[in-house]
């Protein structure tokens, strides 16, 4: 169990309760600036509220041990960093740095994301999705309780974005709590189990993903009319509808034939 | 990385044997007259003094691109060497340098007043941006104190005796110096390798490394302290010597596996070969006084500079 207690940090959040279940897929909604990525990083232990706190398994998260917290909570920011080139299995095999090393949970990392075939490839060499793959790699090398991230499939297209979910899904289905800040509502209706909506630092809405991204909190948190579209667990969302204009044989007729 | 240690151990073994024979007047110890004596007392304690310094320099160059994660970073961004550098100086000004201990034991102090303003300055929140201006505001002050030193200089001789000490030497080093340098230079190297996993992490960011449980503090202390031992006993009895620390880890770095931590050791090794090669050649050109050897280095840094500058540019483009 991961909790925040009302969470706050000036002019990012503000009295942020929440508690989530590992097990389960949480999604992270807001618009920009909302305070999602400070959420995140809260529950990583990696920022410090101004007041509030966050309790992993009910003992506060800031006085437990940097490696204590290392080994039960993976970290994957934004933008994936690499300073120095190295091999595929080397960067995977960092996951491990708080445990002091390890090589099977690394293999296990690299097999379940189809990675052993370029373990031993160059990660400068490798394509934008592929890096991806590689740095997610890296947090389950760790084989944490908690998988955070932040926006992991921002840079990825459509079909590695359903590869690094659905690898996120069997972690979460291996007992692992998987938190993402997501950007795109219908990647986290079709696959979150829970959603929360931050707007302005402060909770709008925490639920099944159908309730708290309701057509109505949409419109009023991002402030665009939304309609959604198709079936249950494969919805898609339409953003910025207008009511659709009267036809033109409705006008009048001296109108139309003004411009000739 | 055990292979490109073994490498460079090996070339070390050839280079320093041939580096003993190796100077204005070649040296064949059989008919050389008073061979032990030029072997002993002057060409040993050198070569062993450049092995030292340039291990020193290439060991904290590997360690400080791995903190700043920039294959620019050099050991002197930090401000150690010409706090350093600074102290010697003031030692050579009030004429403390007529004993041989003094200067060095000044340049020490030195480089402890810069490691110590440093930490005090970045305080306990780790930053490396801060950090690295921090370090880079010590050199500069340093730097103009070493200037205002000069300039109070009392006569032409003491001014002429800083500006050639500053361009650094290795040239009439005695074994007081090796027995300064060298147990400062390894304690330094086994801090630095302390420091290998930390580094490590980095490579993925600072706010990865936190969540790998690297305390960003501790780290500064470590890469301080071996920076700070490395180069300031390098200074201390060589002056300063420029570009070791940038060049060196480039050049080891394909050997490697890529990770900062694999490089440090393979750095200092080789690190130790360029100085004990640069200073064999200043021995050997026939120029009317030696070049000296903070001269020369920069001299071949200076244009390896440019190439890695203009090789980023491309990259980019």
């Amino acid at each position: 169990m991961l909790e925040a207690r009302k969470l706050t940090l000036r002019g990012r959040l503000s009295g942020v309760s929440t508690s989530l279940r590992s097990d389960e897929i949480t999604a992270i909604c807001g618009p920009n600036g909302a305070g999602k990525s400070s959420l995140l990083q809260c529950l990583a232990g990696l920022l410090a509220p101004e007041s509030g706190s966050v309790l992993l398994d009910g003992a506060p998260l800031a006085t437990r041990h940097a490696r204590e917290r290392a080994v039960a909570i993976g970290y994957l920011p934004q933008h994936g960093e690499i300073a120095w080139d190295m091999s595929v299995r080397n960067l995977a095999a960092l996951g491990r740095l708080p445990h002091g090393g390890g090589e099977a949970p690394v293999e296990k990392a690299l097999t379940s994301l189809d990675l052993q075939a370029f373990s031993t490839r160059p990660v400068n060499t490798l394509s934008g999705g592929e890096k991806a793959r590689v740095l997610l790699a890296r947090v389950l090398a760790g084989e944490p309780r908690w998988v955070l991230a932040d926006e992991p499939l921002a840079a990825l297209d459509l079909a590695h974005q359903l590869a690094l979910l659905a690898h996120l899904r069997r972690a979460a289905q291996g007992g692992a709590g998987v938190v993402l800040v997501l950007h795109d509502l219908a990647l986290a209706m079709n696959h979150a189990d829970r959603v929360l909506v931050l707007e302005n630092g402060a909770l709008a809405a925490d639920g099944a993903p159908a309730t708290a991204l309701g057509t109505d909190l949409i419109e009023r948190v991002w402030g665009v009319p939304v309609r959604w579209l198709g079936e249950p667990s494969a919805r898609a969302l339409v953003a910025g509808v207008t009511p659709p204009a009267p036809p033109a044989r409705l006008r009048p007729a001296a109108d139309r034939y003004k411009r000739r | 990385m055990k292979r490109s240690i073994a490498f460079l151990v090996l070339l070390l073994a050839v280079a320093i044997p041939l580096s003993l024979l190796t100077g204005r007047v070649w040296l064949d110890p059989w008919t050389t007259p008073n061979a032990a004596v030029i072997l002993g007392e002057l060409r040993l304690p050198r070569a062993l003094l450049a092995v030292t310094v340039g291990g020193g320099l290439g060991a904290a160059g590997a360690a400080m691109q791995g903190y700043l994660r920039n294959p620019l970073a050099d050991p002197g961004l930090f401000g150690v060497a010409p706090g350093a550098a600074l102290g010697a100086v003031v030692s050579l000004l009030f004429g403390y340098a007529a004993s041989a201990w003094l200067l060095p034991l000044f340049a020490l102090a030195g480089a402890a007043g810069a490691m110590l303003l440093l930490a005090l300055i970045a305080g306990r929140a780790g930053g490396i941006s801060l950090f690295t201006l921090a370090g880079m505001m010590i050199a500069s002050l340093a730097g103009a104190l070493t200037s205002l030193a000069i300039s109070l200089a009392p006569n032409a001789f003491a001014t002429d005796q800083i500006v050639v000490w500053l361009m650094g030497a290795l040239t009439d080093r005695t074994w007081a110096d090796v027995a300064l340098a060298a147990p400062l230079t390894l304690a330094g190297v086994a801090v630095l390798r302390l420091a290998g996993r930390d580094l490590d992490a980095l490579t993925l960011g600072e706010a990865v490394a936190r969540s790998l449980g690297v305390s960003l503090g501790r780290l500064q202390v470590l890469l301080v302290a071996g920076i700070g031992l490395t180069v300031g006993s390098g200074v201390a009895v060589a002056g300063v010597i420029g570009f070791v620390g940038l060049m060196v880890p480039h050049l080891v770095r394909p050997l490697t596996d890529g990770r900062p931590s694999s490089l440090i050791v393979p750095s200092a090794l080789a690190g130790a070969l360029l100085v004990l090669v640069a200073d064999c050649v200043c021995r050997v050109l026939p120029l009317v006084t030696e070049l000296r050897l903070g001269i020369a280095l920069s001299l071949i840094g200076a244009p390896f500079f440019l190439h890695l500058l203009l090789k980023m540019r491309r990259e980019a483009a």
